[in-house]
């Protein structure tokens, strides 16, 4: 197992350097330092020495892969690409274009937040899937079972940002209920993160109900559930006991990958509640066009995504003995 | 003088498709079957005619042609040369139909049906002094749902968004669908190193968070594309084509970032085919490998291909809303759900509140992605039961 | 069951809620802030985006200014109340008086003529005794050497801010500061904005720009040849921040007299000059602050002069968390100031001199809340949970309505919360540019010029300020606003060119489209075609990326089809937008000014020929370049507020109406609401530290809020009893079938 690990690890080098080069293309494609100068220099008295002054000052004025100018290895190092894009790979991510602070101290006091709202959507947003899946699974077949899909797809064909924005006049608003937007530390965060995470779970109910209830009506319709059922066990325990076991293989696939995925938040409904997580973050620099920042996100994003695969596969072993890694 | 955005090419395309299983439909059996399955699901036939009527306004919206220009007594201005002189904006058939909801403008907000403005304008009276009050509207009745900020029929822009909505649905996974099938059978068919690079590529893709790919894509390759509005001289090839359209770039990158499941699935099945008795028969017999692909792999995997596309296709409409919303969508000037929200998002401060664009614009976007799933749901159990991926 | 998802989730909600409700433990669940925090006397208020940031030597945006203008005290302020704005001193004795010496040193009267100037010499005298604010940066060892210099990471270990930092000093206010400030404007490390404007005055400052230039390249090059191909320069210099010795080089514009009094010292007659001296970037820079924050591990954590500045103001700043607040609070050591004694007529019948003579400041601590969203910002302060909030477009007819005499005045519902409106015309102006290089646009010609005189009657600013800006704008004759000498009202200062003047109504009336039309077809497009018959294309270039935006993108559309002129809109980011206007790829745009200080000469400039961006560099962005305009302008500048200065810029004025090289566009009206609890508030558009004067009614505060925030349970329990009635049978059937799987 541990050399599995091991293995999955090293393949994923090649994807980070891969994800890394790609990214410091796009970027630096996109957002010249010229471009970057004027946005931080300001917007009144701009002028192009002031830039070519800027990008010397921070080591902008270097070509993009090759040095041609210098000898030995620094034609390589000399490169913009080596001076911004390889500390990356070491996950130091420098600092941010425009307000030049330090993007690693910024994700980690950012992630905080984050968690607070995508943690209980995550957790309680599978048990609450899982609850209706299973309700559902129990009475297939009958008016509820119909009823109860129409209304997954229903749920399903409404847009995020309507459940946001409705969900926020009305509650917000309307009824006074809780504060509109805004954050705050520790305990006193409570009654800021109730709203988004009750529309979090609201928003992914429907698809959740119906994959989870696709996949427990295929476990029942197994050989062993009718030998189950047929040797007189109660339906609640061929449930419960059989179809959520065996339901978990698939379960896993869906869930663990988007476990570290809690740390990158979500992108709107931080922003739409004003949460400081590194979701709102992500936005903010996008629109600002900051990309030292979302050149760290995307590399950021890459690592949680190669690490949720690995895990779901460790997983697999956990649940079920029988799958053994090469 | 007609003009031809590459986002038509798609619309014109899919419509081909549809003709084609149409057709094939009557003779073939499997999909033949199929049909007739679905035919007899009514909640299915109900919603495909509602997704046929999305479609036929999107392909309404998609035949556009510049008028010549006129002198105010009604000829034909021509230049030096004698050529006719075009006017640079491109109206489609549904801007021509629907010409007196584009017309009919306002000068501000007014609610559905209302006969006055929604808001108090001032207002010079004869004599001279300035009252402030709700202004008569100029076509009291005429607009179903209201008008904004500008005083244009929201409505008008609701069904201008159909177009945007259906090309992204599906544009998006018929411009991938070429190489998501020649990467996903090269990958299953030949394995080893190929499958190696390919599957490295399409991970490396898959790991980079898809709004940020999508945000450093368009910022690229979207932002001197023709987003609307007037057509520019310089957007024209050859006089009547728009190569470089924002809406087509969004559709591109929208399939990159989604094209991995298809990919992988396609990969699956060939793994699959591969192994079946009558292509490992044809290889003994030495038939070409290109030609067994052709012959065998290709049409087996054909239907899942339709099954991803049907699928994908309310997910993608929902995602552009969000993607507009974020402002790497379609261009301002280009009619979308995405930017009617984010518009009417801000009106909702207002009090008395200003409902019905964001209602409108919803209830459109609504109309099209249920019936799509419902349909979608539908197709996928006809043509393959067993693969219930959502 | 439809409705049964959503009902469960609901009723879990109304359970939260009244746990959150007692934990709260009031009745206003919606109440963003913490309960201890209720009736304190904090000031609530809100910012929109994290400020770029806070050095004084880069500052130069409103949004800084509302920050650093509580902390950082330059030279002179405005006076609060008194119009037209006046000077007066802040932590000098007098507002500086300058001397004007020929080129043999002998003194000149005050109303000399600008070429006989060789020198002016502005002497400013600090008071004495005035302490900088509590400060680690002060803070010295038993040895007497500062203790936070020559730190490592492991001695900040837990420290985020500067409150975390357990010891802190102060030391008092001395001229050296005011000089080592001045000389960090010239740092090529700070990109000061408004270097290449100061160089331009004040005496030796480009020498001594140049040689900091030097020296910084020098460190590089050692820096690099030591360190060798594995050299970031981005890496190294965030580690280990270079200083510059600003002491190595001469800088004779600036003098040190005493520890209490310096001398700037002008190459030139610059009246405008005194202005500067009430922006932050004179305000002092102890060298202690530089030297503790220029070190590798406070830069690693943030903790840096751009988010923390030090200084002398009525304020300190406490917290620096930008994601979502930033927390001011009263700067214990500040010198004795008092509310102003005198003010305008009006004021004292408004209440705004009852609290003359007290010390200042009167509020404990400012909360700056982030706030990006409009709406969330604007429902809060209905809620009472912010004191102030400017106006958005689509909450405006909700506030304000306007009097039968078209003056403005709150609404039924505004005025039942006792909300008050306060408005100030800003002095700035956003307006329509033509590219003057352009061949279709440009040029000084007559045909041109009624080109543009066309454009400018068909874009009806009129209709565009009530559209868009809901009233708040007054449309403009010519780049000055109202407060600006030189601006004129009514008939005097109607521009001939786009309206006529009503005798019987006593208003400009805009000319008509056909007028328009018929200086089009002098202009040699008859009916919007050319020659060739070919319809007239003019690009249009703005920043408006947001969807937002795409209504004024219409309107501007609309007005030109008017006249039968096709517009091609170029919207861009704001990166590219002001990339064109540099190399002069542009027809027609849409852009803004704001002013640095009160003066004419501010607007004029951005059309002064040799202030042109594409040859020049300048500000100038339409480029235009008349010779007789930039002859009196030259004559203008440097002036006194003479009626000669007078006559000169109406003449200049009289210039620019016929060339319209700008379709003069409208002044911005800032609407600005405060709740009523909130005392001695006067608009003050140019001064940034009024904070320091407003005083606030907690006790109401607290009161309101909790009439106006009374949440309503009602609906959550009758979702609470749908469901409750719909999961009996539910539960009944589950209960009966697993008994009956038993049997």
């Amino acid at each position: 197992m541990l050399t599995y690990i091991i293995r999955r690890v090293l393949y994923a080098i090649p994807i980070i350097l891969g994800v890394n080069i790609l990214t410091a293309l796009l970027f630096f494609y996109v957002n010249t330092p010229d471009d970057m100068a004027r946005q931080i220099i300001g917007e009144k008295n701009i002028t192009p020495e002031a830039i070519e002054n800027w990008k010397r000052d921070h080591g902008y004025n270097l070509p993009l892969l090759l040095n041609t100018e210098e000898e030995g290895l620094s034609v390589v190092t000399q490169t913009i690409f080596f001076q911004r894009s390889a500390p990356l790979l070491w996950l130091d991510f420098g600092r941010s274009d425009r307000k030049n602070a330090d993007i690693n101290n910024e994700i980690r006091k950012r992630m905080w937040p984050s968690l607070a709202i995508a943690l209980p959507i995550f957790l309680i947003g599978i048990f609450v899937n899982l609850t209706f899946a299973m309700l559902v699974a129990f009475f297939r077949g009958t008016y509820l079972d119909l009823w109860g899909v129409i209304l997954c797809v229903v749920m399903m064909s409404v847009s995020t940002l309507f459940y946001i924005i409705g969900g926020q006049y009305v509650f917000g608003r309307v009824l006074k209920l809780f504060p509109i937007s805004g954050y705050d530390v520790g305990v006193h965060a409570a009654k800021f993160v109730v709203l988004p995470v009750v529309i979090g779970i609201i928003t992914a109910v429907g698809s959740g109900v119906r994959f989870y209830r696709t996949v427990f009506l295929e476990e029942i319709g197994k050989d062993y559930i009718r030998t189950a059922r047929a040797k007189g066990l109660s339906e609640t325990k061929v449930l419960f006991k059989h179809g959520l076991k065996n339901a978990m293989i698939p379960i896993l696939t869906s869930v663990v990958v988007s476990i570290p995925f809690l740390f990158y938040g979500s992108l709107l409904m931080e922003n739409f509640f004003a949460v400081p997580g590194l979701g709102s973050f992500t936005i903010e620099a996008i629109q600002a066009q900051d990309f030292a920042i979302v050149r760290s996100m995307v590399y950021l994003g890459s690592i949680l995504y190669i690490v949720g695969l690995i895990l779901t596969d460790i997983s697999y072993t956990l649940v079920d003995p029988r799958i053994r890694l090469e | 003088m007609p003009v031809i955005l590459a986002t038509d090419l798609i619309i014109f395309f899919v419509v081909g498709i549809v003709v084609y299983f149409i057709f094939a439909g009557r003779k073939e059996g499997y999909t033949r079957n199929a049909w007739l399955q679905i035919r007899k699901n009514r909640l299915a036939m109900v919603c495909m005619s509602i997704l046929v009527l999305y479609g036929s306004v999107a392909v309404l919206d998609s035949i556009r042609f510049r008028d010549p220009l006129r002198t105010d007594t009604g000829t034909v201005v021509r230049a030096a040369d004698g050529k006719k002189i075009y006017s640079p904006q491109a109206l489609s058939l549904l801007d021509r139909l629907l010409w007196n909801m584009r017309a009919n403008t306002e000068k501000t907000f007014s609610a559905p049906l209302a006969s006055r403005l929604y808001v108090k304008e001032s207002m010079e009276l004869p004599d001279g002094t300035m009252v402030r009050d709700y202004q008569p509207l100029e076509y009291p009745g005429k607009h179903l749902l209201g008008t904004d900020k500008v005083g244009s029929d929201v409505l008008f822009s609701a069904i201008k968004g159909v177009r945007t909505g259906v090309v992204i649905g599906t544009g998006t996974t018929v411009i991938i669908i070429p190489f998501a099938i020649f990467f996903g059978v090269m990958a299953g068919f030949f394995g080893g190193r190929i499958d190696d690079i390919i599957q490295y590529i399409y991970t490396t893709l898959a790991s980079i968070p898809a709004v940020l790919l999508i945000v450093a894509f368009m910022l690229i390759f979207g932002a001197e594309g023709y987003q609307g509005g007037l057509v520019r001289d310089r957007d024209l090839y050859q006089g009547f084509f728009v190569p470089n359209d924002r809406l087509f770039w969004l559709c591109i990158i929208m399939g990159i970032t989604s094209w991995t499941d298809l990919c992988r699935i396609i990969r699956g099945e060939t793994l699959k085919l591969r192994e079946l008795e009558y292509v490992q028969a044809a290889k003994a017999f030495g038939v070409a490998k290109m030609k067994i692909i052709y012959r065998h792999i290709v049409p087996n995997v054909m239907h899942l291909v339709l099954i991803t596309m049907v699928l994908q296709f309310s997910g993608l409409v929902l995602a552009e809303a969000i993607l507009s919303y974020i402002g790497i969508g379609v261009g301002p000037e280009m009619g979308s759900w995405g930017n009617m929200i984010n518009t009417a998002r801000l009106e909702l401060s207002r009090e008395p509140v200003v409902w019905w664009s964001l209602i409108g614009a919803f209830v459109f976007m609504f109309g099209l992605v249920l019936p799509a799933n419902i349909f979608g749901d539908a197709v996928r159990d006809a043509l393959e039961p067993r693969l219930r991926v959502r | 069951m439809p409705g049964l998802v959503l009902n469960k989730r609901l009723y879990l909600i109304s359970a939260l809620v009244c746990t959150f409700f007692l934990l709260s433990g009031g009745c206003t669940p919606n109440n963003p802030y913490r309960s201890e925090e209720r009736g304190k006397n904090f000031f609530y208020t809100t910012f929109t985006e994290e400020p770029k940031t806070l050095d004084p030597a880069r500052s130069y945006s409103s949004d800084q200014y509302a920050l650093i203008g509580q902390i950082l005290e330059p030279p002179v302020q405005y006076h609060y109340l008194k119009r037209p704005y006046t000077l007066v001193p802040l932590t000098t004795d007098s507002v500086p008086e300058v001397a004007y010496y020929d080129i043999s040193g002998d003194r000149l009267p005050q109303d000399v003529s600008p070429d006989k100037v060789h020198r002016a010499v502005y002497e400013i005298r600090i008071k004495k005794g005035i302490m900088y604010q509590e400060h680690p940066a002060f803070a010295r060892g038993p040895d007497g050497e500062p203790l936070y210099i020559g730190i490592t990471e492991t001695d900040i270990k837990g420290i985020w801010e500067i409150k975390d930092f357990p010891v802190t000093g102060t030391r008092e206010l001395v001229s050296d500061d005011y000089i080592y400030q001045i000389m960090r404007l010239a740092d090529p490390q700070l990109h000061c904005p408004i270097l290449p404007i100061l160089e331009k005055y004040i005496l030796g400052l480009e020498e001594f720009s140049e040689a900091l230039k030097r020296d910084l390249e020098e460190i590089r090059k050692a820096r690099k040849e030591k360190a060798g191909a594995a050299y970031s320069q981005a890496i190294d210099e965030r580690k280990n921040p270079i200083i510059l010795d600003y002491k190595k080089h001469p800088l004779p514009g600036v003098e040190k007299v005493d520890d209490y009094t310096f001398r700037v010292i002008l190459k030139k007659k610059y009246p405008q000059f005194v202005y500067w001296l009430a922006m932050p970037f004179f305000s002092p820079v102890p060298e202690e602050a530089v030297r503790f924050y220029k070190q590798g591990p406070m830069q690693e954590k943030n903790i840096t002069i751009e988010r923390f500045p030090v200084g002398t103001g009525p304020y300190r700043m406490e917290t620096n968390n930008p994601n979502m607040e930033v927390v001011l609070i009263k700067n214990e050591n500040y010198h004795p100031e008092t509310y102003p004694e005198s003010g305008d007529p009006p004021d004292r019948d408004a209440g705004l001199l009852d609290d003359a003579g007290k010390l200042l400041p009167f509020i404990e601590k400012i909360i700056f809340k982030l706030e990006k969203e409009d709406i969330p910002r604007w429902n809060k302060f209905l809620q009472g949970y912010y004191d102030n909030s400017g106006i958005t477009s689509d909450s405006f007819d909700q506030a304000v309505t306007f009097s039968v005499e078209g003056r403005a005045d709150l609404t039924d519902f505004i005025k039942e919360k006792d909300i008050r409106l306060i408005t100030s015309v800003r002095p700035s102006t956003f307006y329509t540019g033509f590219n003057m290089l352009d061949p279709v646009v440009g040029g000084l010609g007559t045909d041109k010029q009624k080109l543009r005189q066309a454009i400018s009657i068909a874009l009806d600013y009129e209709e565009f300020i009530e559209i868009f800006a809901n009233g708040r704008g007054i449309p403009a004759m010519n780049p000055l606003p109202p407060g600006i000498f030189g601006y004129e009202m009514e008939k005097a200062g109607l521009n001939p060119h786009v309206y006529d003047w009503d005798e019987t109504r006593g208003r400009p009336v805009r000319k008509s489209i056909e007028e328009a039309k018929r200086l089009l077809e002098e202009a040699g497009y008859p009916g919007g075609r050319d020659r060739e018959g070919k319809p007239l294309v003019i690009t249009f270039d703005n920043a408006w990326t947001g969807p937002e935006n795409s209504p004024m993108i219409n309107w501007f559309r609309k007005r030109f089809k008017l006249m039968g002129i096709q517009l091609e809109n170029r919207t861009t980011d704001y990166n590219r937008f002001q990339d064109k206007m540099f190399k002069g790829n542009f027809q027609f745009f849409f852009w803004g000014w704001n002013a640095d200080y009160p003066d004419p000469e501010n607007f004029f400039f951005l059309l002064y020929g040799p202030n042109g961006k594409v040859n020049h560099q300048g500000e100038n962005a339409v480029n235009y370049e008349n010779g007789e305009f930039d002859r009196l302008f030259r004559k203008m500048e440097n002036m006194d507020n003479t009626l000669e200065r007078m006559a000169i810029i109406r003449e200049m004025t009289r210039i620019l109406q016929k060339d319209a090289p700008w379709v003069w566009g409208y002044h911005p009206v800032a609407f600005v609401l405060s709740h009523g609890w909130v005392g001695n508030l006067k608009s003050n558009a140019m001064a940034n530290n009024t904070m320091k004067y407003i005083d606030i009614d907690s006790g109401t505060r607290k009161d309101r809020r909790y009439v106006w925030n009374r949440p309503n349970f009602r609906p959550l329990v009758i979702i609470g009893i749908i469901f409750i009635a719909g999961s009996i049978p539910t539960i009944y059937t589950v209960i009966r079938r697993f008994r009956g799987g038993r049997k």
